[in-house]
């Protein structure tokens, strides 16, 4: 960081985990948040490994971007204990905010300022000289696609360029570890996939990216793993692809011509896939749990080949609200009156 | 469990470098840059100037008009006694201004960057403060011009009114954290302006800066005495009407250091605490 602090450095005290040479870009236990009567977050461990994304996923008001405040220093933690890069965060909160990058929810850039303003603005308050700021901020507007709007004010933006704007300041001092709190929320699909190729780029850049996210196929694309979090407890965590295998993943829904055809079809889906077809005769229906996206090709060709007529096709792949159906019992609409909860302000 | 892209290499970090506190002077290069923010917001919100403008061409014209005759005989024999009191109420008024625009940069999303940032918790208050001494300053210089227009002619020279329009300056800034304190622990800019001039008219008006302080009961003139404002406004007429650095102005100088001591730790810690 500084040259010019760094003359104050003294010798840290340093967790067990971290002289033990942890692999954790961030080991939290038992994380607790309460306000007034409501456990925001009620338990939460989370550990993160140096360099990959994790993804953690939930509804409104399951307590993620409250976990998030506390692992960044922003809230007290009120029980249990966080690390980051084996760091206490407790204890040592100016040492972790040295080794975070924080991208808020709502975009943290000061509204008045000019985008370069506010990248000059954040790299000299990190020790960054005059000069060498105006550099940066020049580098980073052009490898965020904003260099046009340079000298705008923010109030003119829009929502995608915010979002990569708040994004930039961030990097600004390269932080190690990344926090992205619902960084495509509100965005449009166009703008939701550049910023998901943004993001892409910093881990090949060698950040660990901790996101949060209330859309599956974001932490699909993203997140090499996902906790997902429901009423500020851990309800499941694993790989994208064990997450999505645990509740199920696409289905593909054959509509046949002729009604008799049914049988055969499901007959010909179980030779194909060693998977058993659910028919719905009453609306000539077949549906076929589907592990690859691209097996629905191959059911569709053997269809064919087998002479068999089809209406309409239809290829649904599990919601949120599906994933959360499978593994709490009940949908995310139940955590609508506790919104507001996630708004710690 | 699928192989994860960990390039250990590329990720290590080094934290046995890294400062655990911040030093005085990063501390002090926060606090400018934080000021350097709040004077480029200033230039594109001009309405911030408006107060310290318009006050001191306002007041100084209506209080000479109103009280010269009673309290002093005339305007001319007032005017000596005013224009340092209603130096000290302008830039007073104008604190209470600052406390109330960090408690709406505050609501900004902004402020939480600047918590997670590794910067001294003083510079995101102090910087908008040190800004701020611009308005204080055009508030001084604005109050003893419409006093020269209508009459006053300061004995202190130019020597003396500079260094009590420096004396106003620094002052504005040492009770401004009052007000900024107001600021980080008021609910609503409206909740902080209204509990910051209930504050602020008692300091300005239970103080010698309008009538002299023996003309008050008993019990109000014992508050003057203790008043950090009364010193200021004593030490602000001694540099004017003298020119010369008297006890007072070490008094006015105590006074300031006492309200920093106090309010800028509270400010500190309502800064940090909420959320």
């Amino acid at each position: 960081m500084t040259s010019a602090t760094a003359a104050t450095a003294a010798p840290l005290t340093r967790t067990p985990a971290a002289s033990s040479g942890s692999d954790l870009a961030v080991d939290a236990r038992g994380l607790v948040k309460q306000f007034g009567d409501m456990r925001a977050v009620d338990g939460i461990d989370l550990s993160v490994r140096r360099g990959e994304v994790f993804g953690v996923l939930g509804p409104n008001g399951a307590g993620k971007t409250t976990t998030l405040s506390m692992l960044a220093t922003l809230l007290p933690i009120d029980d249990g204990e966080a690390t980051i890069f084996g760091v206490d965060v407790r204890r040592e909160p100016h040492v972790v905010r040295q080794l975070l990058g924080v991208t808020g929810q709502y975009a943290s850039v000061d509204e008045l300022l000019t985008a370069t303003e506010n990248l000059v603005l954040f790299g000299r308050l990190q020790g960054v000289g005059r000069a060498e700021s105006r550099r940066k901020a020049e580098e980073l507007l052009e490898s965020f696609d904003l260099t046009e709007a340079a000298n705008k004010p923010i109030k003119q933006f829009s929502g995608g360029m915010r979002r990569r704007l708040d994004l930039a300041v961030s990097l600004i001092t390269r932080p190690p570890l990344i926090f992205l709190d619902e960084p495509t929320t509100g965005l449009d699909p166009r703008t939701r996939g550049q910023m998901w190729e943004t993001i892409r780029g910093l881990v090949r850049d060698g950040s660990t990216v901790l996101l949060t996210t209330q859309y599956l196929d974001e932490a699909d694309q993203l997140a090499d793993r996902i906790q997902v979090i429901d009423r500020g407890r851990t309800v499941a965590l694993g790989t994208p692809d064990e997450l999505k295998s645990s509740i199920g993943g696409s289905s593909l829904q054959v509509q046949t011509a002729d009604p008799a055809d049914l049988e055969r079809a499901a007959g010909i889906v179980q030779r194909l896939l060693d998977e058993q077809a659910v028919p719905t005769p009453e609306a000539r229906r077949l549906t076929v749990a589907l592990s690859r996206s691209d097996q629905a090709v191959d059911v569709l060709l053997a269809l064919r080949e087998a002479g068999i007529a089809i209406e309409s096709v239809a290829v649904a792949k599990p919601s949120l609200d599906e994933v959360f159906l499978a593994l709490t019992g009940h949908d995310t609409h139940d955590n609508d009156d506790n919104e507001t909860s996630e708004e710690i302000r | 469990m699928t192989a994860l892209p960990i390039h250990s290499s590329e990720t290590a970090v080094s934290i046995s470098g890294l400062p655990r506190h911040v030093g005085l002077q990063a501390t002090v290069r926060q606090t400018m840059t934080m000021a350097w923010r709040a004077t480029l917001k200033m230039r594109r919100n001009l309405e911030q100037f408006f107060d310290v403008i318009i006050q001191p061409l306002l007041f100084t014209a209506m209080f000479a008009g109103i009280f010269g005759g009673a309290v002093a005989g005339s305007v001319d024999n007032y005017l000596p006694l005013l224009i340092p009191g209603l130096i000290a109420q302008t830039v007073l008024t104008a604190c209470v201004a600052t406390g109330t625009q960090i408690r709406e940069d505050m609501d900004k999303g902004v402020f939480d960057r600047f918590k997670v940032l590794p910067i001294s918790r003083v510079a995101p208050l102090a910087g908008p403060m040190v800004a701020d001494m611009i308005r204080y300053l055009i508030a001084g210089v604005l109050t003893f011009g419409t006093g020269m227009v209508i009459g006053y002619r300061p004995g202190g020279g130019v020597l003396g009114v500079a260094g009590a329009i420096l004396l106003g300056v620094v002052a504005g800034w040492s009770l401004a954290w009052i007000f900024t304190w107001f600021g980080t622990v008021g609910k609503t800019a409206q909740s902080v302006q209204a509990y910051s001039l209930m504050v602020m008219f008692p300091l300005t008006f239970l103080s010698n800066a309008f009538v002299p302080a023996d003309t008050l009961p008993g019990w109000l003139e014992a508050f003057t005495k203790v008043n950090p404002v009364s010193h200021v406004v004593t030490a602000l007429r001694d540099l004017a009407n003298t020119g010369q650095v008297t006890a007072e102005v070490g008094w006015a100088l105590v006074g300031c250091l006492a309200v920093i001591a106090i309010f800028a730790p509270l400010a500190v810690r309502g800064f940090t605490k909420k959320m």
